[in-house]
């Protein structure tokens, strides 16, 4: 790939990617009233896309070979006991992580 | 008023702060160890600012040239942010300049932060909104270019550093978990992505997701009105 040649392919990622981060807000100015419709999806979807973003970050577990996922989901169990006693975003974060790289590390 | 603005939301970006560290300084090391110059990795940095996406343009960069098909490439893997954009209309409405570099840099953990985010009214709420978006920015770009000029140092023993990205969306969203009017949405979409990866595998099911997702949501307002 030639100089020029990569200028553009970045330049097709970028629009690409800046395409999906503004076409929403192109769509439905600020200056017009919101239909009905979407003010109940913006109500809905910050918790859909939530849940779409836990999953989209295991996607890449691998489920049909050992360890089986084994680090994520103890892990990911610690998280919520921690943070159902706890209550400190932070700290469970860190512990939950710290936990997760010895068991993938040196454990599985 | 922009410094107690910025040290308030700097305790938000922190877990960004030590996933993007890893995340990026990877990117680097890897553009690096392909044969890219400081010069790309930090122009995509800058300019494309979306994870996931500058990882698969390093394959995108070392194959034939097809402007086309990267540009269609990029939107699918991109195609979630619709979503993000649709969530924060009103958060983001009104925020004057501020406006266009927060949705420039809409990515998912400064989506993640901002729209979870509950401030009291003491706190200029754009202007927190733009400080994340910001923070997370500068994060990702340090990253990018200490990666790229330290790739030398990275032993390829310890890995596994990207889940503290996994450990942030999942505290967020255990955190919307307690309210419970919240709970049927965040299920709907984590069982719908659920779905959408088994039928379809783990290249190219977010599309299929958002689709069972908007479905899912047709449906429990359909029945919602016709009790």
């Amino acid at each position: 790939m030639s100089t020029t040649q990569r200028f553009i392919t970045i330049l097709m990622m970028i629009i690409a990617t800046q395409l999906t981060r503004w076409l929403p807000f192109l769509i439905f100015p600020e200056q017009k009233a919101q239909p009905n419709w979407l003010n109940f999806l913006s109500e809905r979807l910050p918790y859909a896309s939530l849940g779409l973003l836990v999953m989209y970050a295991l996607k890449d577990v691998q489920l049909t070979q050992a360890p089986y996922g084994t680090s994520e989901l103890i892990s990911l169990g610690f998280i919520t006991v921690i943070h159902t006693k706890f209550h400190n975003t932070l700290l469970s974060i860190g512990l939950g992580s710290l936990l997760y790289l010895f068991l993938f590390n040196f454990v599985f | 008023m922009h410094l107690s603005t910025l040290k308030k939301a700097f305790p938000h970006t922190l877990p960004v702060l030590t996933g993007y560290l890893f995340l990026g300084f990877s990117y680097g090391v890897l553009m690096n160890k392909t044969g890219f110059s400081l010069f790309w990795t930090s122009l995509m940095s800058l300019t494309v600012f979306a994870g996931a996406m500058q990882f698969a343009a390093i394959a995108l960069l070392s194959t034939v040239f097809n402007p086309l098909s990267t540009f269609l490439v990029s939107l699918l893997i991109n195609i979630r942010h619709l979503f993000y954009g649709m969530s924060v209309l009103d958060k983001y409405s009104n925020s004057g300049k501020k406006r266009s570099f927060l949705i420039f840099g809409l990515t998912d953990e400064t989506f993640s932060i901002n729209a979870a985010v509950t401030l009291d009214e003491s706190v200029d709420k754009k202007l927190f909104y733009f400080y994340v978006t910001l923070l997370n920015y500068l994060y990702w770009n340090i990253a990018s270019v200490l990666g790229h000029q330290l790739s030398f140092l990275i032993p390829d023993t310890i890995k596994g550093f990207e889940f503290v990205l996994t450990a942030l969306f999942f505290v967020l969203f255990l955190n919307q978990w307690e309210i419970k009017a919240h709970r049927l949405y965040l299920i709907i979409g984590f069982v719908c992505t659920l779905i959408a990866y088994l039928l379809v595998g783990r290249a190219q099911f977010l599309l299929l997701a958002m689709v069972l997702i908007l479905v899912a949501m047709g449906i429990e307002t359909k029945w919602r009105a016709s009790r």
